[in-house]
């Protein structure tokens, strides 16, 4: 089917030429709507006062400081719940997995019903359930429900010990709050339960899926040698399945790490939703849209590479 | 199995019964309290001053009673509902037709990709003499249907083309396709919905400004096309050579052996992969709600976070919705397991 190369070459440079155009095209209405509109653009907006605040964030900011650091806190938050969202959503991942494959129809029944209704609701409902939750029905600060000594939940989140100014500090209720230690607000909460839940039925699918997958025969020859259902399990398929279930598990994190976009909707200022305050601030849309795609398009191809170079030190000790 | 079976497997060892006994406690000390909200004590009547003396000690399904008619067909005109229930049932009636009948392929595709198509002008109106209604007023599960519906329908034929283009013997052509789907791969969707929402208007020509809806459904019939190219092109590698000799030895030309040898298998194989992002869509289209379209989600929220009133009662309504979801995952997920057996 191969056509002579001069035919080719004269396809490619017209679509080269098209694509051009067309690109021309965008950039002269673009640049039309944005004079008409009397928009500024460029990236010198970065560099000036925000102007807003952030409901919470791990670097300090305020609405001082420049969007550019709005951006970097905005950042840092979207990191920060998404990095102990997918840590938790593995660890109970591997336990639905775990649940989902029991030898026990009671365990195996709960797991699997687990898996079935949390995958078959939008993550967005999930996050709207746990917001409403931590924020309507629990106690008001001054009578925080107490889960363990120095831990208060409340509407205005959980109270953990934590170091403070004071070194280490164990929360203690005071007047009409709670004082000392750290506190995780009910935004970043809800946005950590609905991912860890919703990226751990996942995982725990993909587990599942890896170990049925696996050859029957790996199975009964390892109960024909004598060994446990339970060792041949844990000694003999498991190990098989870590590997298969390694790259759909990465393409499931990086999808939470996705998914913590979803912060907009509950008003976690993630990357995300700074990028959305900074434009409707600035109007510069444009800007603010090609950071946030560059950001997540670079963390996803850093993520995806990182996957490929843990799949081939997987593969050293030879195929399955 | 007998009883020293079913001993075995839930008392076999420590472990084991520490693990039915754990469950079994759980279950004992839960049901009873959750039956008890759910049913015993709980209300049908949407009568919010008798729901609020329950105190939460029931659940209050008046909420949903009170609220259905919103949630379900958002701001639509009351006069005019009967065209977002018809437009509903044909996309719902499509997807239940495909999940239990067995049909062949092609009117199972006839009866998937059409009704959306059609729930557009039924919806929009403007045509066969039907009142004009803004698509600002479409909503609730009809608009989540059309979404997904239509979302799937466009995104599919582009979907195949693109793969094609992927295994062009054009460099440019395929540099500039993987580009584009490692983008559209690469971003979340809420990052593809604003773009959509702020972005598109500046792209589009004076004459050509659409409604949010048009704009919400270019994004996502973009960022679904490029998930199904990638479906689409391990279908086409998993094409065996010898099926495109045995093509070539027939006399079929390129378009003759894609139209009749390739494309049949490839979307035979990779049909429940595609049922699969169907669902995921399904699930996606509550997202438009960032950019103020009022679907299932959207117009729960609508619904109740300006009524203080019936406010409390959120999570029977969020209950409702999430059940509706259930149900349209698990209608699609038997489409999907129906395509794979």
């Amino acid at each position: 089917m191969a056509r002579p190369q001069s035919a080719s070459r004269a396809v490619q440079a017209l679509l080269i030429v098209a694509l051009l155009a067309l690109l021309g095209l965008l950039v002269t209405t673009t640049r039309a709507h944005l004079e008409e509109r009397g928009i500024r653009s460029g990236f010198d907006f970065l560099f000036e006062p925000a102007g807003f605040s952030l409901g919470e964030s791990v670097l300090p900011f305020d609405a001082g400081d420049t969007t550019l650091r709005a951006f970097v806190a905005g950042l840092l938050n979207t990191l920060r719940v998404a990095l102990s969202g997918a840590a938790l959503a593995l660890g109970l991942g591997i336990l639905l997995g775990f649940g989902r494959l029991a030898d026990n129809p009671l365990v195996r029944g709960l797991a699997g019903t687990a898996v079935n209704a949390i995958r078959n609701v939008p993550l967005l409902l999930h996050l709207l359930a746990w917001y409403f939750i931590l924020t309507d029905l629990l106690p008001a600060a001054d009578a925080p429900l107490q889960l363990a000594p120095g831990v208060f939940l409340s509407k205005s989140g959980l109270a953990l010990p934590w170091w403070g100014d004071n070194g280490f500090e164990i929360p203690e209720l005071a007047g009409f709050g709670i004082d000392g230690g750290a506190s995780l607000t009910p935004e970043y909460l809800a946005l950590l339960f609905g991912l860890t839940i919703y990226g751990a039925a996942y995982i725990a699918e993909t587990l599942r899926g890896a170990v049925l997958a696996l050859p029957e025969g790996q199975r009964t020859a390892a109960l024909a040698l004598g060994m446990t259902p339970r060792q041949t399990f844990l000694l003999v398929l498991l190990p098989q399945a870590w590997r298969a279930a390694l790259p759909p598990t990465t393409s499931q994190l990086l999808n939470l790490f996705k998914n913590s976009s979803l912060a907009v909707a509950i008003g976690y200022p993630d990357l995300m939703a700074v990028a959305g305050t900074s434009l409707n601030q600035s109007g510069r849309a444009i800007e603010c849209l090609s950071i946030v795609i560059a950001v997540y398009l670079l963390l996803s191809l850093l993520g995806a590479a990182v996957s490929h170079r843990l799949e081939k030190r997987s593969l050293r000790g030879g195929p399955a | 199995m007998n009883f020293n079976v079913l001993r075995r497997r839930f008392f076999g060892d420590p472990l084991n019964a520490l693990l039915s006994l754990a469950v079994l406690a759980a279950a004992l000390l839960w049901l009873p309290p959750l039956l008890r909200w759910a049913v015993t004590n709980a209300r049908l009547a949407p009568d919010a001053a008798a729901c609020t003396a329950l105190e939460h000690g029931g659940a209050c399904w008046g909420v949903v009673v009170e609220k259905a008619r919103f949630i379900l067909l958002g701001r639509y005109p009351d006069e005019e509902a009967w065209r977002p229930i018809l437009a509903a049932g044909l996309i719902g009636a499509g997807w239940l037709l495909a999940a239990f009948r067995h049909l062949p392929g092609k009117t199972l595709a006839a009866l998937l990709l059409a009704p959306p198509l059609l729930a557009l002008p039924l919806l929009g109106g403007g045509v066969a003499g039907l009142t004009p209604v803004p698509t600002e007023l479409w909503g609730g599960l009809p608009l989540t249907l059309l979404l997904t519906g239509a979302g799937m329908a466009g995104a599919l034929p582009l979907g195949i083309a693109v793969a094609y283009g992927r295994r062009s013997q054009l460099p440019v052509l395929r540099a500039v396709l993987t580009a584009c789907v490692e983008l559209a791969r690469g971003i979340p969707l809420v990052a593809a919905l604003f773009a959509a929402s702020f972005l598109l208007p500046l792209f589009f020509p004076e004459g050509l400004a659409l409604d949010m809806l048009w704009r919400v459904l270019i994004a996502i019939v973009l960022f679904a096309a490029a998930y199904l190219s990638e479906i689409i092109r391990g279908g086409l590698q998993a094409i065996r050579p010898g099926q495109l000799d045995a093509a070539a030895a027939l006399g079929f030309g390129f378009w003759q052996t894609q139209r009749w040898i390739v494309l049949p298998q490839v979307l035979r194989a990779v049909a429940p992969s595609i049922a699969n992002s169907a669902i995921a869509l399904f699930k996606d289209t509550s997202l438009v709600t960032v950019v103020s379209l009022y679907e299932l989600t959207g117009s729960l929220s609508l619904a109740l976070s300006g009524d203080p009133e019936w406010r409390p009662f959120y999570l029977e309504a969020w209950l409702f919705i999430a059940g509706v979801y259930w149900v349209g995952c698990w209608v699609l997920g038997r489409v999907s397991r129906r395509l794979g057996g």
